[in-house]
């Protein structure tokens, strides 16, 4: 890794003021310049320096190295989340390219530090994944390799299963639950309005005491439930729960760390490639491109933005969106009035020179991810002539075909698509379940199925670390079941659409 | 940094070697390298070294894309997989996984799983190869190809006999004479050369299945014996009624109708190793697959005359697979048991009904060590 060049650092210096005229905000930022293979290998532990082994790492590197010698691919830009920001440049590449990435990087990195889903993440992630690789390394040493890594193995097949909400929420901590034996009710915890003697019949009516006394009657029947109420944050769930021994547990943890770490950016996907995209065309056309570049830059601009038949590409849609959030606000294209009116050309025609299009993006840039932008602007005026459609596949054609191009389709599918970052959402929640200490997980099915062989292998995996019976209860092909493993055989048995929630 | 990515990547590799065999019947029998082949190396489609998690049924998903098209107009291809064409490579994941293979690792995975012994080529039938060795000097030659150490040597001998060499100064500079250079000698190493020729009944019983199952098996065997012998030859015949040899491609593509005859094969393999194969400087090789649906006993009797007097002394192993077919009597097989069943022990007989018995059937083969 090559000290940036002079010329390269000038660049930089060049690029950050533009961005900043412009008003973005970021973190400190550092270049790299790297030749293609170490850019592949970086690329392979996700642009950080030292991270823990594992195959899979191997297996992307194998991937992009092959990429690259087919000429199939080339890594332009890779940058990560942190605190200063590092991003990757590719020796060799053209200076046109060179500053358009960095262009393109200044943009992510605003968004890094601006964007609400970011804010809770580590910004000191380089540090603390060179721990987690110290740690790893140290149990490898003591336990096996093999050992070590089959178990990350099992952890990474339920790495999806967290709650991307939960760092904004403030719970109570866990802990094991108190087996009080207690049924009888203490009086003074019935909860009642403050009131002068004489007045508590009507204040605290005796069928609202009674309604209250059952309240938490319900609520100790619950306490002696674990988890007291269904937890989609099932990695916490157990590392609190689960029989694991130290370095197992340190796994899980690590594994949950990153998994946290890196799914804001699964959540805002198109926001931030759409971002990113929007302020290096505006850079690059408005401030940084000589004429002599202009062909280059659109060339590479036009693949960055390229549509695929049957693709989305969030670089392109984000893009769009931007632009189009932009310009609505700049001709004062909405609020209630707007809103209101059903006329379609003369909102096309719609223009108050508001001029808060830029304004507007950079709120949209804090307070949204992929689902809320979407829900949002994605609007049967920007979809217009945009040819947007669903496919499905067809089992007698045995091939994906364009299923419908119905606007209000089009949408749902996208938001499903993109909710809780198109993994299935899944509760624990008994731990206790039949009685006898099996896990009972419950998937909360919204249309989709899960894919069987993939279920069953990581019922196998969750065994291995609850140690008994697992259990989920699921929907497959309209029949209402739940999924068992119990280390040695699947069953699933039918269950009533009401039951096992 | 590179350390560490090696170690990785050698983990997978070794990863997929393992997942390779435990899955080697699967790969077997859906044939899913042959056609993927180098010069030598495969690339094998990995299927399930992903990591398993709750996700969608992708089928059942479906998505949402861009671009023209009908309702109900197909796509072309898999959409989900995506060819990733153009865009700004930052997509992990649903790519399916090729690995490359030499194709001497999967012989020896092959021979590991089927617990295959090493051939022992017969007899001293070696053709002798020659190769060029740098191993002599001489006087003369070209300045690249000059001996420093050699002809320095020579020149601080003259120098000292001289009396030119000064040991406060000692420059030695060599002259025309002193010079050596490097020659080189032919040497001439044995080598083992075979030859395998494989022979398919492309009658009009012979269906797609059935070619498809000969296709993956003549893989396979290929596989080792290329595996097991430096210089290695095919020769492919096909017959009905009649016979002729073809080049790979037309074996495995010819769409024949009507009878069989299997004598007729016979009577051109025999001519082929009669003519191009001595049988005292080649290994020799021959596999028939066919659905043995011979077209008369009497056909069937000028087979083995054929085998007993032009080939089965010279060749260190016929191999006859037959395959099922819907419309075969698979009388053939039968009639090659009961005439040698333990007169030669270099012919070796096997019934595949189906794709699963493809491995079984290479152990049948191979598994001798011939």
């Amino acid at each position: 890794m090559a000290e940036l060049p002079r010329y390269l650092r000038e660049m930089q210096n060049t690029v950050e003021g533009y961005a900043r005229e412009y008003g973005l905000d970021f973190f400190p930022t550092v270049f790299l310049v790297l030749d293609y293979k170490t850019m592949n290998e970086v690329a392979a532990y996700g642009g950080f320096p030292s991270r823990y082994p594992h195959w899979r790492y191997g297996m992307e590197y194998d991937r992009l190295s092959k990429g690259h010698i087919y000429g199939l691919s080339k890594i332009y830009e890779l940058v990560i989340n942190n605190d200063p920001c590092y991003a990757y440049l590719l020796e060799g590449n053209s200076l046109t390219d060179q500053k358009m990435v960095m262009a393109h990087v200044m943009a992510h990195n605003d968004f890094f530090k601006n964007n609400f889903t970011f804010s809770k993440t580590e910004r000191h992630m380089i540090n603390e994944m060179a721990n987690h690789s110290v740690k790893v390394r140290r149990a490898m040493e003591k336990y096996g390799v093999e050992e070590i890594e089959n178990f990350i193995d099992v952890c990474l097949s339920i790495e999806n299963l967290i709650d991307v909400y939960s760092p904004f929420i403030q719970r109570a901590p866990m802990e094991p639950p108190v087996d009080t034996g207690e049924t009888r009710i203490d009086l003074s915890a019935v909860h009642r309005f403050e009131t002068k003697p004489y007045m508590e019949n009507f204040i605290n009516p005796p069928e609202y005491m009674e309604s209250q006394k059952q309240k938490l009657r319900d609520s100790m029947k619950n306490r002696h439930k674990l988890p007291d109420r269904p937890t989609s944050d099932v990695l916490n769930f157990l590392i609190h729960y689960a029989p694991l021994n130290t370095w197992e547990r340190q796994i899980l943890e690590i594994v949950r760390e990153e998994a946290y770490y890196f799914a804001p950016q699964a959540m805002t996907k198109i926001m931030n490639e759409g971002w990113a995209t929007y302020w290096h065309t505006k850079l690059m056309t408005e401030k940084l491109l000589e004429p002599s570049e202009v062909i280059n830059y659109a060339d590479v601009t036009s693949g960055v933005t390229y549509q695929a038949k049957g693709q989305l590409n969030p670089y392109k849609m984000g893009l769009e969106l931007f632009r189009y959030i932009e310009e609505r606000w700049n001709r004062g294209a909405f609020g209630a009035d707007y809103n209101g009116c059903t006329d379609l050309e003369e909102k096309l025609k719609w223009n108050t020179h508001a001029g808060k299009g830029l304004e507007k993006i950079f709120e949209v840039r804090k307070h949204f991810t992929d689902v809320t932008f979407l829900d949002e602007f994605f609007t049967p005026e920007f979809a217009s002539g945009r040819l947007f459609f669903n496919y499905d596949y067809n089992r007698s054609k045995e091939e994906y075909v364009i299923s419908t191009r119905e606007f209000t389709e089009i949408k749902e599918r996208l938001l499903f698509q993109l909710t809780n970052r198109g993994q299935p959402v899944i509760d624990v929640v008994d731990a206790n379940y039949h009685n006898r200490s099996e896990l009972y997980l419950v998937h909360r099915h919204n249309g989709i199925d899960l894919e069987m062989p993939y279920a069953k292998a990581t019922l196998e995996n969750i065994f291995r670390i609850w140690k008994r019976p697992v259990n989920i209860r699921t929907v497959m092909k309209s029949r209402h079941s739940v999924l068992s493993y119990d280390g040695q055989l699947h069953t699933m048995n039918e269950i009533k659409e009401n039951e096992g929630f | 940094m590179s350390q560490k990515i090696d170690q990785d990547h050698a983990r997978f590799k070794q990863i997929v070697k393992g997942r390779i065999k435990t899955d080697l019947r699967k790969y077997i029998s859906r044939g899913d390298m042959i056609g993927k082949q180098g010069k030598d190396r495969v690339s094998i489609p990995i299927h399930s070294i992903d990591l398993p998690r709750f996700k969608y049924n992708l089928k059942d998903s479906g998505g949402t894309g861009q671009g023209e098209g009908e309702v109900g107009e197909g796509l072309g291809g898999d959409p989900q997989k995506g060819d990733g064409k153009g865009q700004a490579g930052d997509q992990p994941g649903e790519h399916g996984l090729e690995v490359e293979f030499s194709l001497e690792d999967l012989a020896k995975i092959l021979a590991e799983e089927l617990e295959l012994p090493n051939i022992k080529p017969r007899g001293t039938r070696t053709i002798k190869a020659p190769q060029d060795r740098y191993n002599a000097i001489r006087r003369t030659g070209p300045e690249s190809l000059r001996h420093f150490k050699r002809t320095y040597r020579e020149a601080l001998k003259r120098q000292i006999v001289m009396g030119t060499y000064d040991k406060d100064r000692p420059v030695i500079v060599p002259i025309k004479e002193d010079k050596r250079f490097r020659s080189w000698k032919e040497d001439v190493i044995p080598q083992t050369n075979a030859i395998i020729i494989y022979i398919m009944d492309v009658s009009g019983s012979m269906g797609e299945e059935q070619k498809l199952m000969v296709r993956i098996e003549s893989f396979w065997i290929d596989t080792w014996l290329r595996y097991q012998y430096d210089g290695i030859e095919s020769r492919y015949v096909i017959h009905d009624t009649k016979a002729r040899e073809v080049d790979q491609d037309t074996f495995y593509r010819t769409k024949e109708s009507g009878g069989t005859m299997i004598s007729s094969a016979y009577a051109v393999t025999a001519d082929i190793v009669e003519k191009d194969y001595p049988a005292d400087e080649w290994n020799i090789y021959i596999f028939q697959f066919s659905d043995g649906d011979n077209w008369s006993r009497e056909d069937t009797n000028r087979c083995f005359s054929i085998l007993d007097e032009r080939l089965l002394d010279k060749i260190n192993l016929f191999g006859y697979g037959q395959v099922k077919s819907p419309y075969g009597s698979g009388q053939f097989i039968h009639d090659l048991e009961e005439k040698y069943s333990n007169e030669r022990d270099n012919l070796i007989l096997s019934s595949i009904p189906d794709r699963d018995a493809i491995m079984d059937s290479i152990k049948d083969f191979l598994g001798k060590g011939k």
